[in-house]
């Protein structure tokens, strides 16, 4: 389980891998964004929490179509499935590694970009946290996406609209959660919300994902 | 240790592939799969570890059955078709070292690199390797694994004769320890097989109603 961890760890920071990828789109995306408001400060403020979220949200998007497609483009994805561990074993080894070299980063690179937004400082510890807890979700349900659509040509789209519904309970309460940070509000509540749809999704996606892909590769 | 394969049939896109594929591999022993394209072998070789699904019959060994215990059967299976499951971009020693220790393997990765005549380009990655390196580089898996059942759909495509007589020497190497081959082919081997089993008995031209996809059925686009 760690061997396959460590090589898709590996391979998201060879040619071709997704880790700054991903990091990049976010950070052009906000960027877009606040080039295109220009000096509206308050505004931007206002719009924050909600188009950070998004934007990571995305972010996450893009590179979910490789997560099982490249290895059964290459015949690795038979072999996994015959290996000597389970196969939710094997989803969870994957969507790790997919969320150490995407969603992480997006947590991390937030901040720099709260600065782009206008986001007040107090609302910066809210954000990383939230995009902490709640970007493991984006793996876990995308997983599952990336697991029905697996050996479907040009998949993607179809993935991400398989995908976008399942992420709305995420978005509304990590953006919930930044925003009450903003408005030094109480933030308990959407921060155990968010909590509550990550584990949630820890404890369904590896046997989703895993019978999506016994189911396709039969 | 024999590998039982009773009543076996399989239904591919409303099309029957082939049924009642049943034949014994004993212990030790190299088979040859052999029949013309489009018979079925390689869909045999994938219902056999449970790649594919299958309609009717069983596949046994020992106590781990297909059907009741699929994971036992399938901790016992090798297999290796078409694709080399080769990254182009990782090394060629890394992507065998990582089969090695995704499968628990305990032979070290050196020797088997060299007897593939793999070594000289060990450090270069895969992506500039040529058809015949890609495909050495996916049976020296077979080397450093440690599975009995061998099932192997094509292994000599695009190699050279001489390379050729390293993957036979490897089959009969595997066999003599008691393992089990069975090989999907077209070419001799230079070694006679124990067992041949051919697709044509297994061939059957009735088309499956029920489920059949309904846009590939009859003037469906007339």
């Amino acid at each position: 389980m760690s061997a396959l961890f460590w090589r898709d760890v590996a391979l998201s920071f060879r040619i071709g891998g997704g880790a700054g990828q991903s990091l990049a789109f976010f950070v052009l995306a906000v960027s877009l964004l606040a080039f295109g408001l220009g000096g509206e400060t308050d505004l931007l403020a206002r719009l924050a929490p909600g188009a950070l979220w998004v934007f990571a949200l995305l972010a996450c998007l893009l590179s979910l179509d490789r997560l099982f497609q490249a290895d059964y483009e290459d015949g690795s994805l038979d072999l996994i499935l015959l290996g000597p561990i389970p196969v939710e074993s094997a989803v969870i080894a994957k969507t790790a590694a997919h969320w150490l070299t995407t969603g992480l980063p997006l947590a991390l690179a937030s901040p720099i970009l709260a600065v782009m937004l206008n986001l007040p400082i107090e609302a910066w510890g809210a954000l990383v946290g939230s995009l902490l807890i709640g970007t493991p979700a984006l793996s876990l349900i995308g997983s599952i996406g990336a697991a029905l659509t697996v050996g479907v040509r040009r998949g993607g789209l179809l993935l991400s609209l398989l995908v976008l519904p399942l992420y709305i309970p995420t978005l509304i309460f990590g953006a919930l959660a930044v925003r009450a940070a903003a408005l030094d509000q109480d933030v308990t509540g959407p921060f155990m919300l968010l909590v509550g749809v990550t584990l949630g999704c820890a404890a369904l996606s590896p046997f989703a994902s895993a019978a999506a892909l016994r189911a396709n590769l039969s | 240790m024999r590998l039982i394969v009773e009543d076996l049939s399989c239904v591919r896109g409303g099309r029957r592939v082939f049924e009642g594929a049943g034949f014994e591999i004993e212990a030790g022993a190299f088979a040859a799969l052999r029949g013309p394209n489009g018979s079925g072998k390689s869909t045999l070789l994938r219902a056999m570890c449970g790649l594919v699904g299958v309609e009717d019959g069983d596949v046994r060994l020992g106590d781990a059955s297909l059907r009741s215990g699929r994971d036992a059967l399938q901790e016992q299976i090798l297999y290796a078709g078409h694709l080399d499951a080769v990254k182009p971009q990782m090394t060629v020693s890394e992507n065998l070292d990582f089969w090695r220790r995704f499968y628990s393997g305990r032979e070290t990765t050196t020797d088997v690199l060299k007897t593939f005549s793999l070594d000289q380009i060990a450090d270069a990655p895969a992506a500039y390797c040529s058809a015949g390196q890609k495909r050495r580089l996916g049976l020296a898996r077979l080397a450093v694994v440690n599975r009995p059942i061998w099932l192997l759909d094509e292994p000599t495509v695009s190699l050279d004769v001489a390379n050729v007589a390293v993957f036979a020497d490897l089959i009969a190497r595997h066999c003599a320890e008691g393992g089990i081959a069975l090989v999907a082919t077209h070419v001799d081997l230079g070694r006679a097989p124990d067992l041949e089993i051919r697709m044509e008995p297994f061939q059957s031209s009735e088309k499956t109603s029920g489920e059949a996809d309904p846009f590939l059925a009859e003037g469906a686009f007339s």
